[in-house]
């Protein structure tokens, strides 16, 4: 989230889209009634569902799956047609005056430079700015230029009129002009609108530019960095902000640094790229740090032995040639290039697409440790389960160990949640039998293997046998004392630059925030934005201060919000150029004539006088945020409708470009994917509130309240297919099929798409063969496995399919 | 008067036998009612705060636990509730997580190490420390196997490839952090979690 869940109540409008803040996140969704309740706010929802979040909107529109684009291009349409933006925010605050270069086109579905063999953009060069002899981008502030980013913009989404926006969503025009006129109404400086959304914006194959959509909307409103706006995700587990945070991720590592890749063949090439250098004058261009956060970071890691000489140990870091994300794994398995694997609390067999891709991927490897606090489908996967799992234990090979741990209850530590506020949480009890916490495991495994390497040798020691693990109980440390490591300290006294007479941190002090940290190896610190959570002053994860001084749902005393305890994020955008409030209604950060100053910590230097002129996106190089992303994304400068991989109509846009050009699609995939003559019907998949993942089938109450597998269909499919409700269907897609009971709805209603009626099923993920629910098949048995273009987040979102009705499923032969 | 929430609710309780149910005219029963009214279970618990485990709004709970915290006696989570003080959920908390009690105790928490042989259709009870020892045994093999020190045009690339790892965003930071660390040290670039997923 760039605000958090207390700032929602400060809005005038909410639109709920590619989410179901109401079932999926009902504690949080509260502050959506508390904002039309006491703010006068109003609710859109957009879903192929009339979910329960839809039933308290003021305005509720189906969509297709998986056509989100389209809609929010022609609102941006509609927006820049009817002059309903915040031109001032806009022009100062965004690139949309900034030229760009002759080369960029867009034509036929395809932007320049792309290579038909390689499927992408291997030429980008024309997805840039104009600079000129200083290396300074080009701009026309009369935006006059035909190559203004806000002319190329304009012209990109001319092609998506209300009549186009209906014929690919299935969205009614009247209820789409509608809604387009309650955003625009947001386009006031008295005025924002907050987005909430969730997986069923990520989950496709152009999932990335599904939410660029929503920040260039907030963007031409002048709804960023203000009280009630901005773009949130809504998130799904407990701490998969923090998991991001710190990089449990492919190519990353802690703080949104990147691993090095096969060109970087040294740490000065590394940070050549990384140079990050303004290129509109004057500008902060925050990632010029990037060298501090990352030589920091080494040093956490590798203490003494990253040293200046021998490139902060650049070398332990594995390069990457190309992503090892979860489709990837998967692929890789299943063609037999992996020996073992590991789930630490992942159920990969139920999370995964194409199950039956991911239960061949298992059965080759020769070992999987699986470490969890409850049963899973995972770990065993090579047990018979009749239909729902139907495969000969005899004929797997795969040694599978399984590792019991705690739960939330046993343990302490911290945990972020989706506002980015990182908090304490104290351990209740132990847990049942021989459990251990994941902190234990890790440290128990990483003595093992030091042990090994320093007696026996092996492949590379270096970077395991000085990996650093100074705790005072290495074998179970104390999450404090992580902690304290993650947020870092000086390693030597560090003189007072302004005066070398003072000491700014002397040896062993924790840092205060991440401006203090070095490159030169005198500073320490694992994931430089959680730098200020752990002081002198304490664990300030630990704060519960419940006040909210100024009453606009800041809780500044309440945990730690990185980064630097901020609260909404790009908050110096909420003044004008001058540094004034743009109104007095939306107040939040301004400048009091020496500092900024407000209820909030501002994103931004604090004593940086409006005069200096430096924009408000300080992480970017330009100072302003952009409508038109350069080469950030893999699949264009700007956002564009293409199919999902299962493609319910040819694109009208472009027929000949019908899916995003730039999928990665795995040679074993090539026949993955269906065709709407076979597979006619539009699936989605979705969560219930009763249940959360895979965890608690497990858990009785869960159980007892939605106990078996369902599948919602409309009462037109319903009556075509012959289907009452509770009759068993079976469910097939092209990658396989499942069983389940039939739920006969007036939630999903077809809709006419490209001149067809388009039915849309429903199917919630949490059913598979172990727990206390009915067994099931595992629903991604239906799934394709096929990622977006930017980030590989599966396709869970939209989906062909047939539906017919069958007879109930076998009994299993494994009753547990 | 400051009245904690457990005086309101022992008032509550006692005012309830003495006087509503009495008033009503009910006076043997209301007796009966008085003398079953039993101390309030959560009075002699121990309260500790924590986040529900679920879904990223990561609302405050209250988990109560019998049991004193001594040394040698076992603590026994027996209620958990939203934590009213907590900004965000104010004391609510949704059917998951009004539920998470029966996540802690359910009946298919893993308890101890097992083992799974190739081709068996059974998992076997192991020791942590066969366990663990079985673990990095299978990871050093496999690492020193197929490790990749360069690359075809001789770059140092130092990474491992055919073991792959997704860990968990249900774990603290603390824990996470020190998943990411030994998992890189080792050069495996196969880490993962449901982050992108």
């Amino acid at each position: 989230m760039t605000n958090s869940w207390n700032d929602i109540k400060n809005t005038d409008l909410v639109l709920v889209m590619g989410g179901n803040a109401a079932e999926a996140h009902p504690c949080g969704f509260k502050w959506v009634v508390e904002a039309k309740a006491n703010n006068g706010a109003r609710l859109i929802v957009v879903d192929p569902r009339f979910t329960r979040t839809a039933a308290v909107a003021d305005v509720y529109a189906p969509i297709r799956p998986g056509t989100d684009i389209a809609f929010l291009s022609g609102v941006m349409r509609y927006l820049l047609g009817n002059n309903k933006i915040h031109q001032d925010y806009a022009k100062a605050y965004t690139n949309a005056s900034y030229l760009v270069k002759a080369g960029y086109k867009f034509e036929d579905g395809l932007f320049s430079g792309f290579d038909e063999a390689r499927k992408a953009y291997v030429d980008r060069s024309g997805w840039d700015y104009e600079f000129d002899e200083q290396g300074m981008a080009k701009v026309d502030e009369t935006l006059q230029d035909p190559r203004c980013v806000i002319n190329l913009l304009k012209a990109h989404v001319e092609r998506y009129t209300p009549e186009m926006v209906e014929r690919i969503c299935g969205t009614p025009k009247d209820k789409f002009l509608k809604i387009c006129e309650m955003i625009g109404s947001t386009s006031t400086p008295d005025r924002t609108m907050t987005s909430m959304y969730a997986l069923g914006w990520t989950q496709h194959t152009t999932g990335a530019q599904n939410i660029r959509c929503m920040a260039m909307i907030q963007l031409l409103l002048g709804n960023m960095g203000m009280p009630g706006g901005g773009v949130n995700a809504l998130r799904g587990h407990s701490n998969v902000q923090g998991i991001t945070d710190l990089a449990l991720l492919s190519t990353s590592t802690p703080g949104y640094l990147v691993l090095p890749t096969d060109k970087e063949t040294t740490y000065a090439d590394y940070m050549k790229s990384r140079a990050f250098k303004p290129i509109r004058p004057g500008q902060t261009s925050f990632w010029q740090n990037y060298g501090k956060f990352f030589v920091s970071q080494q040093k956490s890691f590798f203490g003494a032995a990253a040293t200046k000489d021998n490139d902060w140990a650049y070398d332990y870091l594995p390069k990457f040639d190309v992503g090892y994300d979860t489709l990837k794994i998967v692929d890789m398995m299943a063609a037999g290039q992996m020996t073992g694997l590991f789930c630490q609390g992942l159920n990969l067999m139920m999370a995964a697409p194409d199950k039956t891709k991911v239960q061949a991927g298992l059965s080759k490897l020769k070992w999987l440790v699986v470490i969890d606090p409850l049963e899973t489908e995972t770990a065993r996967f090579w047990e018979n389960h009749g239909e729902y799992n139907n495969v000969d234990p005899k004929a797997i090979q795969t040694e599978v160990i399984v590792l019991p741990t705690t739960t939330f209850a046993e343990e302490e530590g911290s945990a972020t949640n989706s506002s980015r506020v990182i908090m304490w949480h104290w351990k209740a009890a132990e847990g049942p039998g021989e459990v251990r916490s994941d902190m234990e495991i890790m440290s128990d495994l990483f003595h093992r293997l030091r042990t090994a390497y320093a007696k026996d040798g092996g492949a590379f020691p270096d970077p395991i046998l000085n990996l650093t693990w100074n705790y005072s109980n290495p074998r179970s440390p104390d999450a404090a004392e992580v902690l304290k490591e993650i947020n870092g300290f000086a390693l030597e006294d560090v003189p007072d630059p302004a005066d070398p007479s003072k000491l700014l941190l002397r040896a062993g002090q924790l840092l205060p925030n991440f401006g203090v940290m070095r490159d030169d190896g005198k500073t320490s610190g694992g994931c430089w934005i959680y730098t200020g959570v752990y002081t002198e002053a304490g664990n300030l994860s630990m704060r519960r201060d419940a006040s909210d001084p100024t009453g606009k749902g800041v809780y500044p005393n309440w945990g730690f919000a990185w980064p630097a305890n901020r609260r909404v994020l790009y908050n110096r955008a909420s003044a004008d150029p001058a540094g004034k409030p743009w109104s007095e209604r939306k107040k939040y950060m301004w400048w009091n004539g020496a500092r900024w100053t407000g209820p909030d910590v501002p994103d931004y230097a604090p004593t940086l006088a409006p005069d200096k002129a430096v924009g408000p996106f300080i992480m970017n190089p330009e100072g302003t945020a952009r409508l038109f992303a350069r080469t950030a994304m893999p699949d264009g400068p700007f956002p564009e409708h293409y199919e999902p991989m299962d493609a319910f109509i040819a694109n009208p846009l472009h027929p000949k470009v019908t899916t995003n050009p730039v999928v990665r699609v795995f040679a074993a995939d090539a026949k993955a994917f269906g065709k709407p003559d076979k597979f006619p019907i539009v699936a989605t998949s979705y969560r219930l509130t009763e249940h959360f993942h895979y965890w608690t089938k497990n858990a009785h109450t869960n159980a007892v309240l939605q106990p078996e597998l369902f599948v919602e269909m409309g009462e037109r499919l319903a009556a075509a297919k012959g289907v009452k409700d509770g009759d068993w269907v079976e469910v097939t897609s092209q990658r396989g099929s499942i069983k389940a009971k039939a739920c006969v709805t007036k939630r999903l209603r077809p809709i006419m798409v490209d001149g067809k009626p388009c039915d849309v099923l429903g199917i919630p993920i949490h059913y598979g063969f172990v727990g206390l629910t009915r067994k099931a098949h595992p629903m991604n048995v239906l799934t394709p496995p096929v990622g977006d273009a930017s980030v590989q987040t599966p396709e869970y979102k939209a989906f062909l399919v047939d539906v017919k009705k069958t007879t109930p499923p076998a009994p299993s032969p494994v009753v547990a | 008067m400051a009245v904690t929430r457990r005086q309101f609710m022992k008032v509550s309780a006692a005012g309830l036998a003495a006087s509503s149910v009495g008033a009503l005219g009910f006076m043997e029963a209301g007796e009966a009612l008085a003398a079953g009214v039993r101390p309030f279970k959560l009075e002699r618990a121990t309260e500790t705060r924590n986040a529900c485990p679920y879904c990223a709004v990561a609302c405050g709970v209250l988990i109560y636990t019998m049991g004193d915290r001594s040394k040698n006696a076992r603590s026994e989570i027996i209620h958990i509730e939203g934590d009213p003080d907590h900004p965000v959920n104010r004391g609510t908390l949704c059917p998951r997580g009004a539920a998470a009690l029966d996540f802690v105790r359910s009946p298919n928490r893993l308890k101890y190490p097992m083992v799974r042989k190739p081709g068996s259709d059974k998992f076997e009870r192991i020791s942590w420390d066969a366990a663990m020892d079985r673990v990095a045994r299978l990871m050093k093999e496999d690492r020193d196997k197929n490790f990749i020190a360069k690359n075809r045009d001789g770059v140092t690339v130092n990474r491992w490839l055919t073991t792959g790892f997704f860990g968990t965003s249900s774990q603290s930071n603390e824990a996470g952090y020190l998943t990411y660390k030994l998992v890189r040290a080792t050069g495996l670039l196969g880490l993962e979690d449901q982050a992108r997923i």
